[in-house]
Parts: C-alpha cells; structure tokens; sequence
C-alpha cells in the first residue's frame, strides 16, 4: 500500500476530482498552520546550512542575519586544516567511524532478522513471553541500564575495544520488533511451500524471507545508523586511536570562539549525514512502519 | 481419577518437551540476538535494582544497605524533588504535546503527495535523527547581543538588555520544551504518516455516504480507529523519549543547571553515576526511572486501547 509513497503525481493535491469531505477554506487554514510549523521547524536548520557559510565577523555580528552576505568556503578550509593538524591522523576517525558502524549495523541487522523470523512465524513455547520482553525493553532507555551495562563491557573484558560499542548494538530492541512486525505480513503459503520442496529452516530464512524483508533491512540499517552515528564512545574508549569521528568532531565544536567557524561546519555535517541516509531510505522506512503498529 | 489426570500431566510435560525439540531450529536462530539482549538489557535492569539496596562506589565490593537508598532519595535528596517535578513536566508537557503534533503533522502531510509530501517529512522529521545538532539552538539562545533571538528582540526595541535566557530560571524550562519539541518529531512520526497509507480508501467513500460532513468526523469516526495500532506504537515511543530527556538539559542548560532549574531524573542520574561514582545510589535513581517509564507506558497503552472500544 506505501508502495506509492513517493511516485510523483500530476497534481500536488492527492484526491483529483473530487475531494470528499474537503473544503477550500479548510484546505487554506490546515496549509496556511502547516507553513507556520514548517518554518519554524526549518528555520535552525537553515541556520545551521548557512552558518557554514558565513566567514568569521558575520557569525558575531549585530543584528544577527539568516543567510550569509559574503558566503565563502573559509570554515571548510579551517575545518580541514584543523582536521590535518590532529594528534591521531585524521582518517583513522574515518575508518573508526566505518568499523564501528558498519559493524554494529551489518550484526544487529542480521542478529535481529535472525530472531524475527522464529518469532513471526513459528510456533514454540515460550514465544509470547520472549515478544513481551522485547516490548517491555522498548518501554524504557538506554540512560535506566547505563551502569550496569559499564560494569558488565568491564567484566566481558571488551572495554576500550571497538566491541564496547558494538556488541550492544546487535540487540537493539526496536530493530527486532520492527523486523518481525514487518515479517509477519509474508504469506504462510511461500514458506510452507518452500519446506515442501525440503529447504531447511535456514535455507527458508535466506531465501525466502531475507529477500522479501529488503525494506524493513534498510530501515533498521538507517535507524541503527542514526543511533551510532552520534555516539562519542568516549564512555568506553579511553585510546586515542580507537575513537570515532563524531569525538574528534566534538573536540573541534569545544575549541573556544576562534574555532566557530569550523565548528558550523562541523554541525552541519553531523547533521546532514544521517538526514542523507533518510532521504535516500525514505520510501522504504515508511513502507516498514505500515506494519510497526502494536496489535493486542 | 487422581491417576488419570497425573498422567494427563505428564503427557502435557511430555509434549511439551518435544515441541521444545521439534522447535530446536527456532531457539539457534534466536541465540545470538537473545544471548546480547539478555547481557546488554535484562541483566541490567536486575543488576540495577540490585544494586539499589547497596552502597556500591566500584572500587569497594557492594555493601548491603537495605532501603537507605531510597529512604534518602525521597526523604533527604531535595534536588531528586526538583528532577521528579521538572521530569514530569517534560513528561506531561511534551509527551502529550508531541503526540497530537506527531498525530497532527502527519495527517496534513497525508493530505499532499510525491515530492512535496517527502520534503516535508524530511524536514519535519531531520531534527530528531540530527545528534546533536540542536547546539545550533545554543546560538539562537546565547545570552549576549549575538544571540539570535536576544539580536533580534533588542533590533525590534521588545528589550533593552540582553536576557541570559538559559541561566534565567524562569525561561530554562519554556526553551528546553520549545527545543525538546523541535527535537521529538521522531519515530512515532513516521509511523503515523505510514499508518495513515494503510487507511482502506473505500472507508472514505463509504463514509461519505453515510454521512460524516467534514475532516475532522472523518479523522475522528474513520482514520484514527483504523490506524489504532499504530497510535499505540507511537505512544511507546514518545513517551519513553520524553522521560529520557538530558542530553539537551546538559548542553543547553548545563549540568547542573542554574538553580537546578532544569534538572531532570536523568540528568540527576548521570550526577552521581558518572560524577560522585555513587553507584547504588545512582542505581536507586534508576530504578525508580524504569519503574516510572514502564508503569506510564502501561497505563497509557491501557487507556488507549479502551478508546474507541
């Protein structure tokens, strides 16, 4: 049904002809409020957009301005200068950031698909219990666990490792619960026709559900992105050499007032990474919430 | 009959035990995310509450305490009052406030199509997965004449003097709502707005027929009984968001805040988990987050699936 989310359309308005229950004047104020919510909304993140581009003596000038007068590259070439001057080079950040994400997505992506597809679509004892658990670990944040969770990376002896980060990614409570609402809409018949021709439960797993669960993949992918991406890790990183680029990034953003200008452009790129990865994940994220909803 | 229904018994145990063999395939495919979920979610919390009868300060083994924690957290801690009230603010405010913003967005951005309709979603929806992105709000509240909001005031002649607005107890808790809303269009939006796709369209027809006049009948009597599901789904996410707010008390307000104007139980947490590493005391704090967390979210899942019913 969300199949059509994004296919463009003659008209910007959806029902054509006739719109049911929808008058003009109605149609004015709900759009006229939308616009006022929209800029609001929008308007840090011009902010943040266009303080990139200001040099130096607009970011402190009086009265402030929205959009820069004299736009210019400068914050990006002290950025860049600041970047090569770091202690550790700079593209070990890089290839941190890489590990640690790319690490921590690629596992609980397989890790939750793993567990979703018994629990979607088997049948065994204690699978409602199991599910309820799920629920119940989505009904409180990571802030409540946060202690123990340092004792217990401690005592598995990954602590200043990139496992710190990345193991308790794997079990990221909404990924599952999206993953195996998602695959409950699968028919029953693909698979038990599958196990007709003797594919085991494995087999089925691979080649029947992974290839039909491709959007809800991509959005536990962009979501467990998100969540990592702004992760400092300096909670359980001590090495220098381990850390991931957002600490550096960070590092930059508390120089002080000469390094504003750097630190806009920093802002912005922590914000616009993950708002690409949406943009480019969209249609897929919203057709994997159709099915989130939380039946009885 | 005493006999015949022991075997009974036993012959459930007995299916029972095989239906776990013959289930084998399920459990190893479950091991490895349940094996880290249990390390990483549900030790915790038992750890958590464990540790909350103790005096645990990670260099000394933990000492049994019994309820003194929790005694001094409501009996001595005066600040913990101030991070339970401000809490529930944020909980009461925002939680309610997002949820009908969520609600409400979504179902007028349902109402376009194609590019406009993704634009708007991505704008929408960009400031909750930005990090922390919202320092940018640091600028606009900064509390000299570069401040962009205090510039602005001053231009326009509403003040005379700069306001240091988040050193200003009064306006420290108006701006982290303000910011907190800003940041909360998360993913109880975007179920919404796909929840509103899944709406049998035919409904709508034959809704007009039986007379529902305008939108809001429409919305009230059709869209939002059928996308139930997905309205509690969202629940779950704004309100476990809204009790969890810190990180953006932290950096705008500071920790602590001026007055501990915007203490909140996280940030009151963090004090003395990461700050006076008093670790069964923080584990008290905790504790008692959950415990609210868990118990507003069932009450609110309670009472949302009575409406409508």
């Amino acid at each position: 049904m969300a199949r059509d989310y994004m296919k463009p359309r003659r008209k910007i308005f959806r029902r054509k002809k006739k719109q049911l229950n929808r008058s003009m004047a109605g149609n004015l104020t709900l759009f006229i409020f939308m616009g006022i919510c929209g800029v609001f909304m929008a308007l840090p993140l011009v902010l943040i957009i266009s303080n990139a581009f200001k040099p130096l003596d607009e970011l402190f000038r009086y009265p402030p301005m929205l959009f820069p007068r004299n736009p210019s590259f400068d914050n990006f070439s002290d950025l860049y200068v600041l970047m090569s001057n770091s202690w550790v080079p700079f593209s070990r950040y890089i290839i941190n950031t890489l590990i640690i994400v790319g690490g921590g997505t690629v596992g609980h992506v397989v890790c939750a698909s793993l567990a979703a597809y018994p629990l979607a679509k088997h049948n065994f004892p204690g699978k409602k219990m199991i599910f309820q658990m799920v629920v119940l670990s989505l009904m409180f944040s990571w802030q409540v666990t946060q202690i123990p969770n340092y004792l217990i990376i401690s005592k598995l002896g990954i602590n200043n490792t990139y496992g710190a980060l990345i193991m308790p990614a794997f079990s990221f409570g909404l990924g599952l619960y999206l993953m195996k609402q998602f695959m409950e809409q699968i028919p029953d018949s693909l698979i038990e026709s599958a196990r007709l021709d003797g594919a085991n439960e494995f087999r089925i797993y691979w080649s029947i559900i992974m290839p039909n669960v491709k959007p809800a993949w991509l959005t536990l992918a962009v979501l467990q992105f998100q969540q990592m991406w702004g992760n400092t890790g300096s909670q359980y990183l001590r090495s220098e050499e381990l850390k991931p680029l957002q600490f550096s990034l960070q590092q930059i953003v508390n120089g002080g007032p000469a390094r504003q200008g750097a630190a806009a452009v920093v802002t912005l790129i922590i914000a616009a990474v993950p708002a690409i990865f949406f943009v480019i994940c969209q249609s897929s994220i919203i057709e994997t919430m159709t099915t989130s909803g939380m039946k009885e | 009959m005493k006999r015949m229904s022991n075997r009974a018994g036993n012959n459930s145990e007995w299916t029972l035990i095989n239906r776990i063999k013959r289930s084998k395939a399920s459990y190893i495919m479950m091991a490895p995310y349940f094996i880290l979920f249990f390390f990483f979610t549900v030790l915790p919390v038992v750890i958590s509450i464990v540790l909350s009868f103790t005096n645990f300060n990670v260099l000394e083994p933990p000492e049994f305490t019994g309820w003194a924690n929790y005694i001094r957290l409501f009996l001595d801690d005066d600040i913990f009052k101030i991070a339970i009230k401000n809490t529930l603010v944020f909980a009461v405010i925002t939680g309610p406030i997002s949820y009908m913003m969520c609600l409400l967005f979504a179902w007028i951005i349902n109402e376009f199509s194609g590019k406009v309709r993704a634009f708007l979603t991505l704008i929408f929806y960009v400031p909750s997965i930005s990090g922390n992105a919202y320092v940018i709000w640091n600028l606009i509240l900064k509390g000299d004449r570069y401040g962009i909001l205090n510039g602005l005031l001053l231009d326009w002649g509403f003040i005379n003097t700069p306001i240091v607005w988040m050193k200003t107890e009064k306006y420290v808790m108006l701006f982290l709502i303000i910011v907190q809303l800003w940041l909360s269009l998360g993913t109880g939006f975007l179920t919404f707005i796909a929840g509103l796709q899944t709406v049998d369209k035919s409904l709508y027809e034959a809704a007009a027929v039986d007379g529902i006049k305008n939108r809001w009948q429409e919305l009230w009597y059709i869209t939002l009984p059928a996308m139930k599901p997905q309205l509690l789904f969202g629940a779950v996410m704004q309100i476990t968001q809204s009790f969890g707010i810190a990180d953006v008390s932290i950096q705008l307000a500071g920790n602590p805040s001026v007055n501990y104007a915007g203490t909140t139980i996280v940030t009151h947490l963090m004090d003395y988990g990461s700050i006076r590493y008093e670790m069964g005391y923080a584990s008290a704090i905790a504790t008692i987050l959950f415990l609210l967390m868990v118990g507003s979210n069932r009450l609110v899942q309670r009472i949302l699936r009575k409406v409508g019913n």
